[in-house]
């Protein structure tokens, strides 16, 4: 709860702050972009409206077990694949994600496949990008970013091979 | 039936038609109905699965999940036009521009990795940098910054779930790859798109 209000705080600061520059450019500068923000506000509440709700049912039809099952003991650049498609697979926010990384670590999954898992889900996990992504940047950003962000979960693998362990 | 078929938010997302300097909204773009779909298809396997209560646990569930997310969002939404207000254009085209160079990732990068808050600032100060005069590879190093090397998520989730030692070498790992990944966004975008297209045709 503590950080959810720390959060609020940081974010309404940030606001505040950024809004007294405006207001010292001129209180036109300043109404023009409230006026703005709230119409990117309201434009944007049905998509997250639909992200939100849709993600819910989304989640509900992926088990975990389908999650866990792909960070499995595989070992190799085939257990860092599989990590990645479970990273961006895994429904739920950042507990259940970290949560599958730490079960995958102690029950003997390799270092740079949960690496990978983590960075993959950090890049691409579905809900993020359907819930947030998608209805803040123009589409084409957004897939053009996922794109190109797929090497990356596999050079942080492979930089993990590399170095070693923790 | 399964009542949550997807409220089509086809009405509200065109009400504003002219378009705003730089930044363009799709009404309805594909990614809107891909999702549309998807979300159709798994609330009708929860219904089949679960019946109606499962699916209206699930419904009054996200409901008050986005009543809690809302002002949230609304914060988001000023603080990306009062950026995309404040922010000299000439300035950032220059900083973080297609012309930008290693400069450019970096500074994406870096702001990336300070900017506070969760999804709900990253994507519309993303959305303002680019609306401003920023290219592809230079938000993509701040968007994919945000979400590696992020202090926010790290401290508030990572550390207290995977540990310290785990989150700070997995951040250490995490280090290159933003830079990396806006390098690679501006030479795929550069060669996919060769001319310097005008944005504002975008459809």
């Amino acid at each position: 709860m503590s950080a959810a209000l720390l959060i609020d705080i940081l974010l309404w600061g940030s606001v505040l702050g950024v809004g007294l520059i405006a207001f010292r450019r001129g209180p036109t500068v300043f109404k023009a972009s409230l006026r703005e923000g709230a119409m990117d506000f309201i434009n944007i509440v049905p998509r997250i409206a639909l992200g939100v709700i849709g993600s819910g049912y989304i989640a509900a039809i992926i088990p975990q077990e389908v999650i866990t099952g792909w960070l499995g003991p595989d070992s190799g650049w085939l257990g860092v694949a599989s990590a990645v498609v479970a990273g961006a697979a895994t429904p739920g926010g950042p507990v259940i994600g970290f949560s599958i990384g730490t079960v995958a670590l102690k029950s003997g999954g390799g270092v740079p496949q949960v690496v990978a898992y983590v960075v993959a889900w950090a890049l691409f996990a579905f809900q993020r990008v359907i819930l947030w992504e998608i209805p803040f940047m123009p589409a084409r950003f957004v897939w053009f970013r996922c794109a190109v962000s797929v090497p990356f979960p596999f050079v942080a693998a492979a930089i993990a091979m590399v170095i070693g362990k923790p | 039936m399964s009542e949550p078929s997807p409220n089509n938010p086809a009405p509200a997302e065109d009400a504003e038609s002219e378009p705003r300097p730089g930044r363009v909204r799709k009404p309805i773009g594909w990614s809107t109905i891909i999702i549309a779909v998807l979300v159709a298809v798994s609330a009708a396997l929860v219904w089949r699965r679960d019946g109606t209560e499962g699916v209206l646990d699930i419904l009054t569930h996200d409901l008050s999940l986005f009543s809690g997310i809302l002002p949230r969002v609304l914060a988001g939404c000023l603080l990306g036009a009062l950026i995309s207000e404040i922010l000299p254009h000439e300035k950032v085209s220059r900083s973080l521009g297609p012309k930008s160079g290693l400069m450019g990732l970096l500074i994406g990068t870096a702001f990336g990795a300070i900017l506070p808050g969760g999804p709900f600032t990253a994507y519309p100060v993303a959305s303002a940098l680019l609306a401003v005069g920023a290219d592809f590879g230079a938000t993509i190093a701040m968007v994919v910054s945000w979400t590696l090397i992020g202090y926010g998520r790290a401290v508030a989730w990572e550390i207290p779930i995977m540990g310290t030692d785990f989150t700070l070498w997995r951040i250490l790992i995490s280090l290159p790859l933003p830079v990396l990944a806006g390098a690679l966004g501006r030479f795929v975008y550069v060669r996919l798109y060769p001319k310097p297209a005008a944005e504002d045709d975008e459809t």
